[in-house]
């Protein structure tokens, strides 16, 4: 699934890196608990999270993964943003809560755990 | 082992927010030095955990990294409290982070045994009110 098509999907704004919405992405997890991700996340590359701080975006990037999308009317703080910029990393905003939000995207085609590329 | 390249960083316990700046920082010089990207984001994770440890457990210490020919070295060292028992440590789930560190979407008791399992070699040192030193390597294929 493109990005792109996640950000109409979840009638989503971007918050920073535009350029990348063309990017294809195969697998999503979610989660509030960055010590979570880390442990058990393999090689989703879209985190949802309700979770607002630096070390989000950190983590991502530790991960290889390409997109972050806050949910529940979450918005990213100008140090996220900067951190998503230097490893061009999407963040999207969206109203939609995290057990929707998860749902829709899954209803579509984008899995927890990667089937292939 | 011939020759080393080695990174030397000071991770501040004050800053949650710069939190990480090590570790993407090692993650960069080590694409430079065309490592594959595999072992960048084994080491990567594995030294982000230890980094945000020594942030929210033991105020700050310093990171080295050297990467030799058979492996990446990650070395760990602060003056913190300790850790009394390691093997409790170790153990997935313990911790003994407060509240307010959870809510930032860490404290689960998961980072110990994360680097372990991202790397091929773990050493702790630990001693109660002088601090910790953990040694992590991450084999490179020869
Ligand atoms: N550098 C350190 N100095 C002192 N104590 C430490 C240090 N690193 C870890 N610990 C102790 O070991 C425990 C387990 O660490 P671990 O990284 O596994 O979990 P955590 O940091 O509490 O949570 P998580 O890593 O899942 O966010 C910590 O709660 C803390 O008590
Ligand atoms: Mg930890």
């Amino acid at each position: 699934m493109k990005i792109s098509t996640m950000k109409e999907l979840l009638d989503a704004e971007v918050a920073c890196c535009e350029e990348n919405l063309d990017r294809h992405v195969y697998s999503a997890c979610g989660s509030d608990m960055m010590s979570d991700v880390l442990a058990f996340v393999k090689d989703q590359a879209v985190l949802l999270t309700g979770l607002v701080n630096s070390q989000v975006i950190r983590t991502a990037e530790m991960m290889d993964m390409v997109c972050i999308v806050l949910v529940r009317s979450k918005l990213p703080t100008p140090e996220m943003i900067e951190l998503a910029q230097e490893s061009g990393i999407v963040i999207l905003t969206t109203k939609t809560r995290m057990y929707d939000a998860c749902g829709i995207l899954y209803s579509n085609g984008l899995v927890g755990n990667k089937v292939k590329e | 082992m011939s020759e080393q390249v080695i990174f030397t960083f000071d991770v501040d316990g004050d800053d949650f927010t710069s939190a990480g700046q090590a570790s993407s920082q090692v993650k960069r010089n080590l694409r430079q030095l065309g490592i594959a990207p595999d072992i960048i984001k084994r080491v990567s994770i594995a030294m982000y955990e230890g980094e945000i440890n020594m942030v929210i457990h033991a105020g700050g210490g310093t990171a080295n990294v050297a990467v030799t020919e058979e492996y990446i070295e990650i070395v760990l060292s602060d003056q913190g409290p300790g850790i009394k028992d390691i093997t409790q440590a170790m153990q997935e789930g313990f911790s003994t982070a407060p509240d307010d560190v959870r809510s930032l979407g860490f404290g689960a008791g998961m980072g110990l045994p994360n680097m372990k399992r991202y790397t091929d070699y773990m050493d702790i040192q630990s001693q109660v009110d002088v601090g910790t030193t953990i040694t992590m390597r991450v084999n490179l294929p020869s």
